[in-house]
């Protein structure tokens, strides 16, 4: 599982990082992966998000209490009220495989996700 | 568990398979990876047209699909277009009319465009209707994924990708930063 935390909704780009997941979840699936992504936007703000950039993966809502997730993770950032964009590959005994936490203002694309899953299967086939 | 903190960099190297313009012993070469239903990449079109007019023979210039299907319903067909076009020997001046109608994509606005760049347009919509270039756009997109594009359009500077902005001043002050470093 891909666990991808962004900061908020409604990034004022093409290609933002949702929706560049959005293209890439064919590859994901290859391995086996199902993506979820997080924020602390509530359930309607993700709704309208999702069918604005047709997103075809979960959104997940760390809303009530607020940001309770990202603290368990580690990723929450007090000053702002949001969290890191930060992503987590986790795999099918719970395990925390690969992360990789972005500087805030910087998409941190799809490379590291596929390569982390491919390390992941590799090691699986051994 | 691991960080990985890196510079992203192109993982596919510039072959013949790339559309490119410009000398191939340039010193600098730029690839972007753009989608050409994407306002940014409109924006950026004029741009890198200044910056290869500046720099003549000094830069080779590489464009690659990267197409944000969801978000952008004519952008895959767009690319595939432009594709035929190779075939046909007029990737450029597909490129170049496809930024500059950005406003009607649709498939009889695409198949209008190859008509004006006198396309064996029934060729063009047979492409179009068989998806034949779907696999080389679908390459171009992946080779971008793996080496790190995470919007629209990513640039690359002799391989390196460019995080700073892409306006006139700042593309030509890097590109000729990555030269003065050769």
């Amino acid at each position: 599982m891909i666990l991808a935390f962004y900061p908020a909704d409604w990034s004022p780009v093409c290609g933002d990082q949702m929706s560049l997941y959005n293209e890439v979840l064919p590859e994901f699936e290859r391995y086996g992966a199902r993506l979820l992504g997080i924020s602390v936007d509530g359930m309607w703000c993700h709704r309208a998000f999702t069918e604005n950039r047709k997103l075809h993966f979960p959104l997940l809502a760390d809303f009530e209490p607020k940001g309770d997730v990202a603290r368990r993770y580690g990723v929450y950032r007090e000053r702002d009220g949001t969290t890191e964009r930060a992503l987590f590959v986790i795999d099918a005994d719970g395990f925390i495989r690969w992360r990789y936490v972005s500087p805030i203002d910087v998409n941190p694309g799809a490379d590291g996700i596929l390569e982390a899953l491919e390390a992941l299967n590799a090691g699986v086939s051994k | 568990m691991s960080k990985h903190a890196h510079v992203a960099q192109l993982t596919v190297a510039v072959s013949d398979r790339d559309h490119t313009i410009g000398p191939a012993d340039a010193p600098v070469t730029l690839v972007e990876y753009g989608d050409y239903e994407c306002p940014y990449c409109g924006r950026a079109f004029p741009i890198v047209q200044e910056v290869r007019r500046r720099l003549g023979d000094r830069l080779r210039f590489v464009f690659r699909n990267f197409p944000l299907t969801q978000i952008h319903e004519h952008a895959e067909h767009a690319a595939e277009v432009a594709e035929a076009a190779a075939a046909q020997g007029k990737f450029w001046p597909m490129h170049d009319w496809l930024y500059r109608h950005q406003f009607a994509l649709d498939d009889d606005a695409l198949l209008e465009g190859a008509g004006e760049l006198e396309l064996d347009v029934a060729s063009v919509r047979r492409a179009l209707a068989d998806g034949t270039y779907r696999a080389r756009v679908r390459d171009d997109f992946m080779s971008g994924i793996k080496s790190g594009v995470n919007g629209t359009p990513t640039f690359y500077i002799n391989d390196v990708r460019h995080d700073a902005g892409y306006d006139t001043a700042t593309l030509l002050a890097a590109i000729e930063q990555a030269e003065l470093a050769l």
